[in-house]
């Protein structure tokens, strides 16, 4: 864990945790190219030749047979199988009427709050600069940025990698160098294996961040995405619509086609 | 009479360790080969760890590298040192550390004293087999591998079409035949013993030293030399994928491997405790001497590999974005376009949902919004009507509504006035049924209270597009179904080329259509074509209309009254 000068107690309690590592990162996230650089200087350091996988805290994997199988399973397969990345693409979860009617408590399991999610409304481009996939769309492209969509923010992410020293994310965990990384997708018309990580960003506690996160002006291109956000939330905050799906498994996501097993079986 | 097991390990030796005691509880003698890879400590644990066990006993080691000879000398070995050691044994059984015996060793026994002149190795010819990874079959044969397929894998390649270059041709010596199958079999001492004594064994053995994963194909080809009576099928359950590595089982198979009736199963993933204790605690369930089953295994498993060669026909997502031409289809089912239809009939969506069942949408390409059926702001997948956000991705806000509806079939309008970038796309999908009346648009001009010097500029732009269009799904790369009409054309007898589109999309009714949409008033549209034409535009896309109102919308005559007695 990197704790960036959080003032909300999560450093005690951290620092309580049998399991967890943590390191305290001073100063502008922003400057630390939104975290990354700290990432990779940890990875560098400590993850050579094994398997990481790096999120935020309010990011959620799913995998294929995650609810019979363990990770280790997974990544055992991909060692067999001589891939190096997995793909799993955010899908942002939110409740079903305003952000803020149903307060989240800490401790709560965020999926029994925001279990609904975009199934179909996803974009896709090649960014051919790095050979990854582009991906924008869900809740967020069509309330906050339906017409200014090239600003949508970017849903593709590859959390889960057998890490190398050489190897480094570029922009999040949106890509990685070198390129070869970023081949997470089939590209002959087969599908490749990929998981999810359900972005449970829409709880009652996301108005009062938005505000504060605009106010330390520390994110993405400005805080386009937080000015954004702001402006939306004080005119219509529900982003739940008729055709929106309610979270069941992993199984679901498949059929949906929002993740896929690939050939593992 | 007994049967002898060979298990060769290279790793997970704790699995290993626990099979074998389970073999041996279940009265078989065991020799095992250890990998000379592993490091002397693992392996002197290893050995330490089953000492208890009289009738347990470890062979010469061998470096074994995948598609090398080593794993072929490591199973001759430990096979000699089992025929040697244990003369009870009539049937050996060749099986790896990751092999699991899913039915209890008793009822493999019991099944092969019932058939005790059998052996069961898979063999095939090199022309039967679909299953070489890499295209090399024949060649495996009569080539030569010195290079590492895993380490070097350039130099392998290399060296392999150097020989192709030169037609360097490998002696198959002579009175063998090339056969391959399953690496794992279980032959009889009879068979085994007399391909090991065979005076030509050396060989032999400097022969296949040299071929390309010679666990494939040694035994598979010798058996045939001895064998009076082969079944060629493996007891062991062993499927591979496209890449030519065996699929793993894991606990949520368990089910599935206790009702495949096989014998012997492989691999199982080390860490599957729940498969361990299922299958080697309580020795299995007994089966009544079935026979082993494994059909239903060979399903998930061949649909897992199709999943990721072929994957799904017109899905796009972060594991498959294929190049173009290879989608292996566009969109994921058939949808149908209307192009004038709209402007020709005045309830023509409502009419067509209410004949074909199917989900009718406006324009979904319309500038101002997208016409959801119903006119709804949001649809299936949670697409919305905003028009920027779908001409951000035209293409894809396409392939989502398809995708997002599987199982209804969608039916949109299209036209001139709409957003064009999905032209191209609409005439290179074989999912695309297209029907167009040309030139209909100019009935809503015709309709307009607009200055003519405006609809004069507004048509020619229209016909433009049009006609931009019909040459795209026209062009030789044009894949759609289409079907066009001049306007002039479709109004002389419009139920024909109805009840065509009707049959088409419902799969051929015998019914004849009784309801027709509502044509709109047309009384002065060959005028307004003619004025068109005097103010120097040329409106051809319509067909030759008569300037004459009379003759398309004539006033029906009255009907005579019609009385029968």
């Amino acid at each position: 864990m990197v704790d960036n000068e959080s003032d909300d107690g999560g450093t005690e309690y951290l620092k309580e945790q049998p399991d967890v590592s943590l390191w305290s990162a001073k100063g502008s996230y922003k400057k630390a190219r939104f975290g990354v650089d700290w990432l990779n200087h940890l990875q560098r350091k400590y993850a050579h030749e094994h398997w990481t996988l790096v999120v935020d805290p309010d990011e959620f994997l799913v995998y294929p047979f995650c609810d019979t199988r363990p990770l280790r399973a997974l990544t055992d397969w991909l060692d067999a199988s001589s891939i190096k990345s997995f793909g799993a693409m955010l899908v942002d979860m939110y409740p079903k009427g305003p952000i803020d009617n149903i307060p989240y408590r800490p401790g709560g399991d965020p999926l029994d709050i925001a279990h609904w999610f975009d199934s179909g409304n996803y974009i896709i481009n090649r960014n051919l600069q790095f050979g990854n996939l582009w991906i924008q769309g869900g809740p967020r492209a069509r309330t906050f940025f339906a017409n200014e969509p090239e600003k949508a923010p970017a849903l593709n992410k590859i959390p889960l990698v057998k890490w190398n020293k050489e190897y480094t994310y570029v922009s999040s965990t949106h890509m990685l160098l070198p390129r070869g990384l970023n081949l997470v997708y089939d590209e002959w018309g087969g599908e490749k294996a990929s998981g999810a990580l359900l972005h449970m960003k829409f709880l009652s506690t996301f108005t009062d961040k938005a505000r504060e996160e605009l106010g330390r002006g520390e994110h993405y291109a400005n805080s386009l995405e937080y000015k954004a956000y702001a402006a939306g939330l004080e005119t219509n905050p529900d982003l739940w619509c008729k055709w929106s799906e309610k979270y069941i498994n992993w199984r679901q996501l498949e059929i949906l086609g929002i993740m896929s097993k690939g050939n593992w079986a | 009479m007994t049967v002898g097991v060979v298990i060769l390990v290279h790793n997970a030796f704790d699995r290993a360790e626990q099979v074998i005691r389970h073999w041996v509880d279940g009265g078989c003698p065991v020799v095992v080969h250890v990998d000379q890879k592993v490091d002397q400590k693992t392996h002197d644990d290893f050995v330490a760890s089953l000492a208890d066990l009289k009738r347990v006993k470890f062979c010469k080691r061998h470096a074994c590298e995948w598609g090398t000879w080593g794993i072929v000398a490591g199973t001759q070995s430990a096979s000699v040192k089992l025929l040697a050691k244990f003369p009870e044994v009539r049937h050996v059984y060749l099986a790896s550390g990751s092999c699991m015996p899913l039915r209890p060793v008793k009822e493999l026994v019991q099944y092969l004293d019932s058939r005790p002149r059998t052996d069961f190795i898979e063999s095939a010819t090199t022309s039967e087999v679909p299953w070489t990874v890499g295209g090399l079959d024949a060649e495996r044969f009569t080539l030569r591998f010195p290079f590492s397929w895993r380490t070097n894998r350039r130099m392998f390649d290399g060296y392999v079409k150097l020989q192709r270059l030169v037609r360097f041709k490998r002696k198959i010596p002579a009175g063998l035949v090339p056969h391959m199958g399953s690496q794992w079999w279980c032959l009889t001492r009879q068979t085994l013993s007399a391909m090991l004594q065979d005076p030509e064994r050396q060989n032999y053995d400097r022969y296949f030293k040299k071929v390309w994963i010679p666990d494939e194909s040694y035994f598979q080809t010798l058996a045939r030399l001895y064998s009076g009576n082969i079944e060629s099928r493996s007891l062991t359950l062993s499927k591979f994928d496209f890449q030519g590595k065996p699929h793993i089982f894991y606990d949520d198979h368990l089910q599935l491997l206790r009702r495949s009736d096989c014998f012997v199963a492989r691999k199982i993933w080390p860490r599957a405790d729940r498969l361990y204790k299922a299958f080697l605690s309580d020795d299995g369930l007994a089966m009544q001497g079935a026979e082993p089953n494994p059909g239903k295994i060979d399903r998930i498993f061949s649909k897992a590999v199709d999943r990721r060669t072929r994957g799904r026909p017109g899905l796009y997502m972060q594991s498959r974005y294929p190049n173009r031409d290879w989608e292996n289809g566009v969109t994921s089912a058939p949808y149908s376009v209307f192009e004038g239809f709209t402007e020709l009939f005045e309830n023509f969506e409502p009419w067509l949902a209410k004949v074909t069942g199917a989900r009718v949408h406006g324009h979904l390409y319309a500038k101002d919004r997208v016409e959801f059926d119903g006119r709804q702001g949001s649809f299936s997948g949670a697409l919305i009507d905003n028009p920027i956000l779908r001409d951000y991705n035209s293409q894809m806000f396409l392939t989502n509504l398809i995708w997002n509806t599987r199982g209804e079939r969608q039916c949109f309008q299209f036209g001139p006035t709409d957003s064009q970038f999905i032209s191209w796309m609409l005439a290179t999908d074989p999912n695309a049924h297209v029907s167009v009346i040309s030139g209909a648009w100019a009935v809503r001009l015709f309709q307009s209270n607009r200055n003519f010097a405006d609809i004069r500029q507004e048509a020619a732009h229209l016909q433009q597009l049009e006609n931009e269009h019909l040459s795209a799904l026209r062009s030789p790369w044009a894949k759609a179904r289409l079907r066009v009409w001049t306007m002039a054309e479709f109004i002389q007898a419009p139920m024909e080329p109805l009840q065509l589109i009707v049959d088409e999309m419902t799969g051929k009714t015998v019914r004849r259509l009784t309801e027709a949409p509502r044509m709109a008033d047309l009384t002065g549209f060959g005028q307004f074509l003619q004025n068109l034409k005097n103010q120097g535009m040329h409106p051809y896309l319509m067909g030759d209309f008569p300037i004459d109102p009379s003759l398309i919308n004539a006033p029906k005559k009255p009907r005579k009254p019609y009385l029968v007695r």
